[in-house]
């Protein structure tokens, strides 16, 4: 099955619920509604044509100028026997991200998903214990969003426009509580 | 019936008949020595079992994902040195290939081929590291001094090609920064020659030695299919039977011209990841073999080449940016970050010595990554940890531990 027979496959199946697709070195990426995301892993993971069996990786993008899905929470699932990737997106709105956990279809994704919470603050919601994985539990902010600026801010030859993409981003505070 | 009994002790309260009573908590780790690196474990003991375990990570935490965020794409090749410090060159390789394969650079086919030699050393001397370690923490550490020789001999040859032994900066985008040298070919041919005696000596002290396979056979194992769930890779995955590796998967720097067996174990325990290791060291000797044939059989000036000619993102030689304005030029542009990548993103993984080693890069057109996650193969499958030792003893626990082959860069970026 390649990936146009994949496209087609999940087209017939949710429709509207998913769109955006594009291929991206081999690796078919496809956007879908949130709330869905569970229904499609599970398709995925039960149709036995399908067999995406492996969760790969699990990790999110923040773009702060996407209206309502700044975050994105992004899934690479892996069918061992016909080598093939699929990366499954879902766009989140940064003041309630949540979406559902994947820790009942593979174990892979209890700490991935720590992560995201850690670094994004995504809300895995039924998640079995949803901590922060890498920083300190008093944080109070999550520090891969792009509002955190990574340099010292006096320094101009390390501005943003001096890579390539002007340099308007809000800096926001950050503060760790005592 | 009905009543609960209640025992009181100092200040502690407990209904009679529960857990708490019986068990004690203990930390292991962060800075035990049996642990070899930061890993701290809570765990509820009974006697000498393990009822349940905690792992936390994150204590060498260094936000390296972050940090690429703001850097040109040459300065995060020492980030991921400072993954898997065992076998850097492995790091830094796959990262000049995800950079390559996403901007499209032909790398010529020597340079491809002294990459294969180069990742296959450093396969060779993480998984002398990691069984060496297992034969210590069995209470055997004679097969560690004489592994450790070779392990120095590996280092030497990369300090022959980039200067540096642990966190190496090895190779460039687009190749090599300089062919290597005489000294550094006649230690690799050194080291295929008399590296099998050792090994075999080696595998002569352990494969049947009754301690060792006391300690390690059934202890730590895991079924195909909770591995696969865990999200295993590499060595440990192969050693519950599922022979998956990347180099055979999607292969990458001309794996697909190379003859090797995938080793593959069926328990999953302790013993099976020790074999899959030690046999790994038999591929990838003949792979080195292999290659090294295959760069004697070049003509022309193939044989010369071990660089790809790709001026936007190659440092040119230093001698060129002394005496020629365009390599001036563009020494100047990648030094200074000032190297556009196309928009997009790529999902490129290599067989690293302790699982798939996948490079996430997200790019929205700038100098730098807009995203750069790395899939770390020991941070998810550490896990499994608990599950891998829960009902086992504490020593048991410590030889999985090492049989996993964890390294804490790796674990917390």
């Amino acid at each position: 099955m390649d990936n146009t027979n994949l496209q087609e496959r999940l087209v017939q199946k949710f429709g509207e619920q998913i769109f955006g697709f594009e291929e991206n070195f081999g690796i078919l990426k496809l956007y879908a509604d949130k709330n869905i995301n569970l229904k499609i892993m599970q398709f995925l993971y039960d149709e036995e044509d399908l067999a995406f069996r492996f969760l790969t990786d699990l990790t999110a993008v923040h773009y702060p100028n996407q209206e309502g899905a700044e975050l994105e929470v992004t899934y690479l699932m892996y069918n061992m026997y016909r080598n093939q990737h699929i990366r499954l997106n879902f766009g989140l709105d940064i003041n309630q991200p949540d979406i559902f956990t994947a820790t009942k279809l593979f174990e892979t994704s209890n700490w991935l998903e720590r992560e995201c919470y850690d670094f994004y603050g995504v809300n895995f919601v039924g998640h079995p214990n949803l901590i922060r994985v890498m920083n300190v539990d008093e944080m109070d902010y999550h520090p891969l969003r792009k509002e955190f600026p990574l340099e010292d801010q006096t320094r101009r030859d390390k501005d943003d426009e001096m890579f390539g993409r002007g340099g308007d981003f809000s800096y926001g505070n950050m503060n760790i509580k005592g | 019936m009905g009543k609960v009994k209640s025992k009181k002790k100092g200040n502690i309260n407990l209904p009679e008949g529960s857990l708490e009573k019986k068990t004690i908590t203990l930390n292991l780790g962060p800075t035990h020595p049996a642990t070899h690196g930061v890993f701290q474990n809570i765990l509820e003991i009974d006697g000498e079992i393990i009822k349940s375990a905690v792992p936390t990570v994150g204590y060498i935490h260094r936000a390296f994902e972050k940090i690429a965020e703001r850097r040109p794409l040459y300065q995060i090749t020492p980030l991921t040195d400072r993954l898997n410090y065992c076998s850097a060159p492995l790091n830094n390789l796959g990262w000049h290939m995800t950079v390559e394969k996403f901007v499209g650079i032909e790398v010529p086919k020597r340079a491809s081929y002294m990459r294969v030699i180069i990742m296959e050393l450093a396969r060779i001397a993480d998984h002398i590291v990691c069984n060496s370690i297992m034969g210590v923490d069995t209470g055997a550490f004679t097969g560690f001094l004489y592994m450790m020789k070779y392990r120095e001999l590996i280092y030497e040859i990369y300090e022959e090609i980039c200067g540096s032994r642990l966190t190496t900066n090895i190779g460039r985008i687009g190749g090599f920064e300089r062919d290597f040298t005489e000294a550094a070919w006649e230690k690799i041919n050194k080291l295929v020659t008399e590296f099998p005696d050792v090994l075999t000596e080696f595998e002569n002290l352990f494969v049947r030695n009754r301690i060792f396979m006391d300690r390690t056979q059934g202890v730590g194992g895991i079924s195909a299919e909770r591995a696969l769930n865990y999200g295993f890779t590499g060595p440990n995955l192969r050693a519950a039977g599922v022979d998956y590796d990347v180099r055979i998967a999607k292969p990458y720097s001309r794996y697909d011209e190379f003859e090797f067996d995938i080793p593959v174990g069926t328990t999953g325990d302790c013993y099976d990841r020790f074999q899959v290791r030690g046999q790994e060291m038999w591929q990838s000797l003949s792979i080195i073999k292999q290659a090294l044939a295959k760069i004697d059989a070049l003509e022309g000036e193939e044989a010369t080449l071990y660089h790809a000619d790709a001026p936007d993102f190659y440092l040119p030689l230093k001698k060129d940016v002394y005496t020629k304005m365009e390599a001036l030029i563009y020494h100047f542009k990648i030094i200074m970050g000032e190297v556009e990548m196309p928009v997009g993103e790529i999902y490129n993984s290599i067989e690293g010595a302790n699982g798939e080693l996948g490079y996430y890069l997200v790019s929205d057109g700038g100098r730098s990554p807009y995203r750069l996650h790395f899939r770390r193969p020991c941070f998810i499958y550490y896990q499994a940890y608990p599950e891998l030792i829960v009902g086992g003893m504490i020593s048991d626990a410590i030889i999985t531990m090492s049989s996993l082959n964890l390294i804490a860069g790796e674990l917390d970026a």
